[in-house]
């Protein structure tokens, strides 16, 4: 293995290394400021790569790094991170994604440049440990770091209603921390104390009421952040009231905190509780599903429009995900890639039409594609990778969760799903046909100006990804798939262990007598 | 030749990228347009040699497969890109690549002069990208690529004049309406390759592996369900009840993609569907009867709104949604060779009849414009007498509309006769059939009477232009032309092919060369009929001859009437509509159809969406979390006296929790 020592601690920490350099720059030097917010994050992005080619294709953890930390008390806490195919492409995506986000800003802000850049490197920072860290308590660390520079971004540089925004964010999310914390130390002491190592919680076997009661406290937290039916309600303030680059790293990579720690935390750990579940998160994502699709229909503001779109997007995420099984999972996993390329894309594209008309009405625009048909053409593409059309990224993910789901128990739930490719359709091209098509008869919009060569640059890689993920999705699945195997051959080990009393007390042996959910004899290749 | 197949999507696809990266830096019509053109003109050259390739085979080796690469793949779940030729895609890359490559040569002549002419080919190229590859894909996924492709460039191509309300209304409406069907095509993939591979163990979307599999399938049940949601994608693809709304409403695009897309290739693309995977359709008898019911209905239904329109490129609509109605007819009874036959014929004389009234439109528009009138080119009542003004227009379209009338002789005769015929005398839908038979043969009368007065009111008769304009009309420049002469030669020949047996008797026995081309495609199918289904009656040749008079004879009375009605006294067609004033406006109105689905989906969706927004998120769930936060507001007002500041106060309360929990588990 040629995997670098210490990576994925650079690649955390740089950005923190580029924090506080920004620190000694003058409050005023803006252009210093954004120079080094962006060439901090290009470096970043540039490290991360090695993590994609190092990688091998296997279920193991990589790039593991094992340090004692804090010793108090029984409490033993160790600074454990490392990756696996699940992991892989979240943390390349959020450092993917924060280059863009920063060059997004250029002109955006122009208060408190240094203090927003601080804020935005930081929570790169949150971010990547959250994805990387095998400590529970490390990981609840990670996360909050990552919250409190989100708060201030919406807070301190959002829109007009800024603070009731903010402060939804906050309280959605906080309440949803503390349920977790209160489940994590729970569960620390079922296991009995030692250290707060993930995969050791793995191997536990907990009765089910403890499962159920420790996956409801991990579970919303998670769904809060998803955000899952009925607890979205503080996405869509927070989105329109967020600048730029909060929204898109909010859709783009803070939104897959939850459904990430679904996969990585609440299935593995409570698989039972899991399968007791199954049917109400089923429920509650194609309730979410539908809700989102109707409610973006009618929505008057382009940016709330792509904020209840999230919504939608994220309840397929979950739907293949508890679909438990090899596509549903990879399907889900790949549509949180997707939804941060597309959603991320849409979002820069509400912030450059933001940007020169100071509105986000529909009713404002109409007529733009004469105006501006380079914007015309990247806006179309974007809005037809965001409703899944084969050739783009977002079919693949939308169609393995939709096939994954249907293979499972939730079968039901997935024809319910399937006619959210209706709706999407529905409400994105009703938009892009109010904003783009039509007169160009508002006299604002006969002076606008078509993207200028910054903001193409910004959307470049994205379309690039948007083409690329949708004709060769392979390498993406291929890297993933053992990671997702393991996975499910853990939950439905399990699973299966609980349904044999006997079995119950002597793991070893059940794992053994568990039949093996995926037919293996049954691939493809083997048919032909 | 058979390993060159992928040329014939790329050359389309190459198309797309030169123009659509540097059409804009081009400028030069001829360039653009030419590029465009001789890259279809390459795939048809590609898809004649793949033909005579495959004719030089023995039928039973009729059968290649090339895959490309491995697209996706997932646990069980595989989809190559891949490509299969057989006697079915062969045919379908040639009147794709055929059809097309006349009308984007066609486009060069009408469309100059236009704005964004480079935007225009590069989305044709792209459709005929998208259409090559939905009938080559060698599984159902790749062939979904192709089918929401040309879905996507339908919806392009009808927003063409973008900055038209009505365009932009039409192109959303199309794609919606496509993507409701969309939904039933998934659903079918989804169920058959859940159920073959949960009860066989064969996980496959490949066409053949599925064909190889179609025995284990069981009769009815799970297959009309999985058939039904194929055939709910091919109503939404092909425009037949209850999705047909929106191909009327298309009509807001470019003639040329009219006649390319709205006619002779996307709208077949569910016959096509149902004819690749008869093999499972044939084991879904109530599917096939659903398909044979929706098939005549809309045959009917759509021609009778055809009789009352009074723009030109309105009625053509209509029609080709009454024709493939008579495609799906024929499906449904399990003629799947005479419905794809009737693909076939269709497309050379839909084609021609679309690029005619599209000629028609460019010269009454020029006309129009010299004269500064405001009147609408494409109404006919302002048209009439061109045939002299515009003779190979008047020829070609004549021709055409004979054969589609199914006048003896001329190709839609021997397709639209063969489909009667199997309706009346298939062995699947038992006295059912009589009714479908009348049904399809009443249509065809509705048919030959709407297309003759729409060649009466627009050829014949007084021209009822403005006289400044009518110096102005004159016959469509030699690209226009061309076309025009080459489909309508087609229209006519292109039937011949195909020769129902009991004529090819006569003629000292002519085989039936078109079904004996498609038989190993429907191989499967014919075995699975032979073995399972009883054939009840026998019929002669004789009965044979008699339906087929019949319908001649209700042909040449549709035709009568018209020309009663608007040649000879065209004062009754008002008389009449002052008579029946309700149901000429329901007739005119399409039977306030639109109106119906707007009542039904349209308002009710939006009106939810409107209340979960405004009523659900903001009042309930939102009512709930203010009030939540008033609480802690006020909590946190008597924490301010200790500490000040939001995060402060967080750290806080997280600490406090923490305590509490901890103190909670060490001490209980």
């Amino acid at each position: 293995m040629n995997q670098m020592p210490a990576l994925l601690s650079i690649i955390t920490f740089l950005p923190l290394l580029g924090a506080i350099l920004l620190l000694f720059v003058n409050k005023n030097s803006h252009a210093v400021a954004r120079g080094i917010a962006l060439g901090v994050s290009l470096i970043v992005f540039l490290v991360s790569i090695p993590l994609i080619t190092g990688f091998q294709n296997n279920a193991e953890f990589q790039f593991v790094e094992l340090v004692p930390w804090i010793t108090a008390g029984p409490f033993q806490m160790n600074y454990h991170v490392g990756i696996d195919g699940i992991s892989l492409w979240l943390v390349i995506l959020t450092t993917f994604i924060m280059p863009i986000a920063i060059l997004s800003t250029w002109t955006a802000v122009e208060e408190k440049v240094k203090e927003y850049m601080i804020c935005l490197l930081l929570l790169e920072v949150g971010m990547i440990g959250a994805f990387i860290a095998l400590d529970l308590f490390l990981f609840y660390i990670f996360w909050e770091v990552m919250l409190i520079p989100m708060y201030f971004i919406i807070g301190i540089w959002g829109g007009k209603n800024k603070l009731y925004a903010a402060m939804k964010f906050f309280i959605y999310t906080m309440v949803g921390s503390l349920l977790m914390l209160v489940a994590l130390i729970a569960l620390y002491f079922k296991a009995g104390g030692g250290d707060f190592n993930l995969l050791k919680f793995y191997q536990l076997s907990l009765d089910p009421g403890t499962q159920t009661w420790m996956f409801l406290a991990f579970a919303l937290a998670f769904a809060i952040k998803v955000p899952m039916f009925p607890l979205h309600t503080w996405l869509p303030d927070a989105h329109t009231e967020a600048p730029t680059a909060g929204s898109v790293i909010l859709a783009a990579v803070l939104l897959k905190m939850g459904t990430y720690g679904f996969v990585r935390f609440a299935m593995p750990l409570f698989p039972l509780a899991t399968a007791q579940f199954t049917p109400l998160i089923a429920t509650l994502s194609v309730i979410g599903i539908i809700y989102a699709a109707l409610v973006a229909m009618v929505q008057e503001d382009v940016k709330k429009l792509v904020a209840y779109s999230s919504v939608a997007h994220l309840g397929f995420v979950m739907l293949g995900v508890f679909a438990i099984n090899q596509q549903g999972i990879a399907g889900g996993m790949l549509q949180m890639l997707n939804h941060g390329v597309s959603t991320g894309a849409l979002f820069l594209i509400v912030g450059f039409i933001y940007e020169r008309r100071h509105t986000r009405l529909i009713t404002d625009f109409g007529g733009l594609s004469k105006q501006m048909p380079v914007f015309a053409t990247i806006f179309m593409i974007v809005t037809l990778s965001s409703i899944g059309l084969p050739g783009t990224n977002g079919f693949v993910g939308e169609f393995l969760v939709l096939i994954g789901s249907f293979e499972s128990s939730i079968r039901w739930y997935s024809v319910i799903a399937t006619s959210g490719v209706i709706l999407s359709a529905v409400y994105m091209l009703w938009m892009f046909q109010r904003v783009m098509f039509g007169e160009l008869s508002n006299p604002k919009n006969q002076v606008l100006k078509d993207l200028n060569a910054r903001e193409v640059a910004i959307m470049l890689p994205l379309l690039v990804l948007i083409f690329f993920m949708g004709v060769y999705p392979r390498p993406f699945i291929d890297k993933m798939t053992p990671s997702i195997e393991n996975l499910v051959q853990h939950v439905k080990t399990k699973q299966a262990a609980a349904n044999q009393p006997v079995a119950q007390s002597v793991p070893a042996q059940a794992v053994q007598a568990a039949p093996v959910p995926l037919p293996q004899a049954a691939t493809p290749a083997e048919v032909k | 030749m058979f390993e060159y197949v992928w040329l014939i999507p790329l050359f389309p696809l190459i198309g797309v990228v030169i123009n659509g990266l540097f059409g804009k830096s081009i400028k030069n019509e001829k360039i653009i347009g030419g590029i465009g053109s001789l890259m279809v003109f390459g795939s048809f050259l590609v898809a004649c040699s793949i033909l005579f390739r495959l004719l030089s085979l023995p039928s039973e080796e009729r059968l290649y497969e090339l895959n490309v690469f491995t697209w996706i793949q997932s646990g069980t779940f595989k989809a190559d890109i891949g490509f299969l030729i057989d006697p079915l895609s062969a045919l379908m890359i040639m009147v794709v690549t055929g059809v097309g490559f006349l009308i984007h040569l066609y486009s060069i002549g009408y469309m100059h002069g236009e704005e964004g002419f480079y935007r225009y080919f590069t989305y044709l190229n792209l459709f005929t990208f998208s259409m090559l590859l939905l009938v080559l894909g060698n599984n159902l996924l790749l062939m979904f690529v192709g089918w929401e492709g040309v879905g996507l460039c339908s919806y392009l191509l009808i927003g063409y004049y973008f900055h038209k309300k009505s365009a932009g209304d039409a192109g959303k409406k199309a794609f919606v309406m496509n993507r409701v069907g969309d939904f039933g095509f998934l659903l079918g993939v989804f169920t058959l390759f859940w159920f073959l591979g949960q009860n066989y163990n064969i996980w496959t979307i490949n066409f053949v592996e599925l064909s190889k599999a179609s025995h284990l399938l069981p009769v009815g049940g799970i297959v009309t369900i999985i058939t039904l949601c194929f055939f709910l994608g091919a109503t939404g693809k092909s425009a037949q009840i209850p999705l047909y709304t929106w191909l009327p409403d298309a009509m807001e695009g470019p003639t040329p993609v009219s006649a390319l897309i709205h006619a002779a290739t996307m709208v077949t693309a569910g016959v096509y569907m149902i004819g690749r995977m008869n093999f499972i359709f044939i084991k879904a008898p109530e599917t096939m009867l659903v398909i044979a019911c929706i098939g005549a209905a809309t045959a009917i239904f759509a021609a009778t709104i055809g009789t009352a329109q009074n723009d030109i490129k309105r009625v053509l609509a209509y029609s080709t949604v009454s024709q493939l109605g008579f495609m799906f007819l024929a499906m449904g009874v399990g003629a799947f060779a005479a419905g794809v036959f009737h693909l076939m014929t269709h497309a050379f004389f839909k084609a021609c009849l679309f690029l005619g009234s599209g000629s028609v439109i460019h010269s009454m528009h020029h006309a129009l414009h010299h004269a500064h009138s405001h009147d609408d080119p494409q109404d006919m009542r302002h048209m009439g007498g061109l045939k002299s003004k515009m003779p190979i227009t008047f020829i070609t379209f004549l021709v055409s509309t004979i054969a589609i009338a199914g006048i003896p002789g001329f190709s839609g005769f021997f397709s639209k006769d063969e489909i009667l015929w199997q309706a009346f005398a298939n062995p699947y839908h038992g006295s059912l059939n009589y009714v479908l038979w009348g049904i399809g043969a009443v249509a065809a009368g509705f048919t030959a009477f709407y297309m003759f007065r729409l060649v009466f009111m627009t050829f014949f008769g007084e021209c009822r232009i403005t006289p400044k304009a009518k110096d102005h009309l004159h016959e469509s420049p030699f690209v226009i032309t061309l076309p025009l002469m080459v489909l309508g030669f087609l229209a006519v020949v292109g039937g011949y092919v195909g020769i129902p047996k009991v004529i090819g008797e006569v003629f000292g026995g002519i085989p039936n060369l078109f079904e004996h081309y498609l038989e190993p495609v429907f191989r499967i199918s014919e075995e699975f009929a032979k073995e399972h289904v009883q054939v009840t009656a026998h019929h002669s040749a004789a009965l044979e001859w008699g339906l087929m008079g019949t319908s001649v004879l209700i042909a040449v009375v549709g035709i009568s009437i018209a020309y009663a009605l608007y040649i000879v006294s065209p004062s009754i067609p008002a008389k009449f509509t002052a008579a029946f004033p309700g149901l000429h406006r329901a007739v005119y109105n399409k039977w306030y159809i639109d109106e119906l689905y707007d009542l039904l989906f349209v308002n009710p969706c939006k009106a939810l969406g409107r209340f979960l927004w405004k009523g659900f998120d903001v009042v309930i769930v939102d009512g709930i979390v203010n009030g939540v936060a008033k609480v802690t507001m006020g909590f946190s007002g008597v924490l301010r006296h200790v500490q000040s500041g939001f995060v402060h106060n967080y750290a806080l309360t997280m600490a406090l929790g923490m305590v509490v929990i901890v103190g909670f588990y060490l001490f209980r």
